[in-house]
């Protein structure tokens, strides 16, 4: 149920009363809204819950989150 | 799909169950609560990955699973009305009520219908105004933006036909519940990363801090579970309670500022009785005097329904972590997905559901 899908904005329409984008999902196009991520622009990454964006993924947070279990990969023997 | 598939890549997998492994010392209990986090467990099968020291209990994060008998009759019986248009997530339209479920009001005729986002019910409003059209707003905090914006844009757009039937709660006043039971058995927790993406957490540092019990954000794929829980395990040998954010690419302390700032509009904290646990002081959402036009339950009156739960489920012991689905004596023969006989068992999040998909053949070695 709290299930919430990242996806890639491509565009972005301001409608007045609302904010809304196209997402892609790994090939698959909805349509988003971005009112609770007014600072995403086309090319971010967002999380999408029931419709709506509700994060912006910090990009170099993840990235520097994921090169560091790279990094303990590398490091740990198989059967420590 | 980036920030999918990376979170999924087994090699590194096997190296956070071998830090977990060269780390733990003696036995330690956690406790996942969203069941979004239950469901990857179970489907990726990671209690096998982790040494036999660490059990993983399964919490009450199913909203579908906690909504109480008496809201699941109450919605049965609007969603029966003539003229009413009932629109539900999906996960919804299976759970059993005292005597029905919405899925038989839709066979006998009723205007039921699945929607994945609130505001395509504001859509169906909009499309069929002589008609009244009932949401069934369920969820936590991570769906509470999303459900307040329906009824604000309602209110904004004038509609007059548009109401929603709210069971929202809260995730921070259940762990309160579990941690002071003296039947407790959970040492650590696993905070759910998209509660806390909408919310932040520092009311889980709080809890920390007050309960001295450890507790990581953490996210929903196998590898992020698993950082979680070598993080948690590694707090319990070192002797530290403190709060950690694994979720760090969604999660922050505060929050999503603009999606908070909306449920404090249309929502306003109220008790809330949890299906398997009872009554809940302050555990819940409901609509704020201000959006009374658009609640359902004041709309079509208060019912008086007082429902007993099947016996011998055994839900509550499972969603405080006592006892585990394989535990149940009508698990997997009389309580089974088509026929649940209590809610854990309906939604594909439910742990016995989960259990039930993914694990048959340990239970029924079990057994």
């Amino acid at each position: 149920m709290c299930l919430a899908v990242p996806g890639k904005i491509l565009e972005a329409t301001d409608l007045g009363i609302s904010r809304i984008a196209k997402v892609e999902f790994g090939g698959v196009t909805r349509q988003v809204r971005l009112d609770f991520v007014p600072e995403a622009q086309p090319g971010d990454f967002v999380l999408v819950h029931v419709g709506f964006a509700i994060s912006r993924i910090e990009e170099e947070e993840a990235k520097r989150a994921y090169d560091a279990l790279l990094e303990f990969e590398k490091e740990m023997p198989e059967d420590a | 799909m980036k920030y999918l598939d990376e979170y999924r890549d087994s090699g590194v997998a096997h190296a956070l169950a071998s830090r977990i492994r060269a780390r733990v010392t003696r036995t330690w209990t956690l406790m996942e609560i969203c069941g979004g986090q239950t469901h990857t467990i179970m489907r990726y099968g990671l209690p096998d990955l982790l040494p036999k020291e660490i059990e993983l209990v399964h919490g009450p994060g199913c909203p579908v699973c906690v909504a109480p008998l008496e809201l699941v009759d109450r919605a049965i019986e609007i969603a029966s009305r003539p003229g009413v248009i009932f629109v539900s997530y999906g996960d919804m339209l299976r759970v059993p009520g005292s005597r029905s479920d919405l899925f038989q009001v839709k066979a006998a005729g009723g205007d039921v219908r699945v929607a994945y986002s609130p505001m395509q019910a504001l859509k169906i409003a909009a499309e069929n105004p002589g008609r009244q059209v009932v949401f069934f707003g369920i969820g936590f905090e991570t769906t509470a933006p999303a459900n307040a914006m329906a009824v604000w844009q309602a209110k904004r757009q004038g509609l007059t036909n548009f109401s929603m039937l709210v069971s929202h709660v809260l995730v921070p006043p259940a762990m309160r519940i579990i941690l002071r039971s003296p039947a407790n058995r959970v040492q650590a927790f696993i905070a759910p990363g998209h509660v806390c993406t909408v919310v932040g957490f520092r009311e889980y540092e709080t809890l920390a801090a007050e309960f001295r019990v450890p507790i990581v954000v953490g996210g929903f794929e196998p590898v992020d579970l698993l950082e979680a829980i070598a993080m948690l395990v590694d707090q319990l040998e070192d002797g530290r309670a403190e709060l950690e954010n694994q979720y760090s690419r969604s999660v922050t302390r505060s929050g999503n500022g603009p999606a908070q700032q909306l449920m404090d509009e249309v929502f306003e904290i109220t008790d809330r009785q949890w299906r398997g646990i009872g009554p809940i002081p302050g555990s819940g959402y409901r609509l704020r005097d201000e959006y009374a036009a658009f609640d359902a339950e004041r709309l079509f009156g208060a019912s008086e329904i007082r429902v007993q739960e099947p016996p011998e489920c055994i839900a509550a012991l499972v969603m405080q972590g006592l006892k585990k689905p394989v535990d149940c004596p009508a698990f997997g023969t009389r309580c089974v997905p088509e026929r649940p006989m209590g809610a854990p068992m309906v939604s594909s999040e439910g742990a016995c559901a989960a259990y039930y998909s993914y694990r048959r053949h340990t239970a029924e070695v079990a057994r």
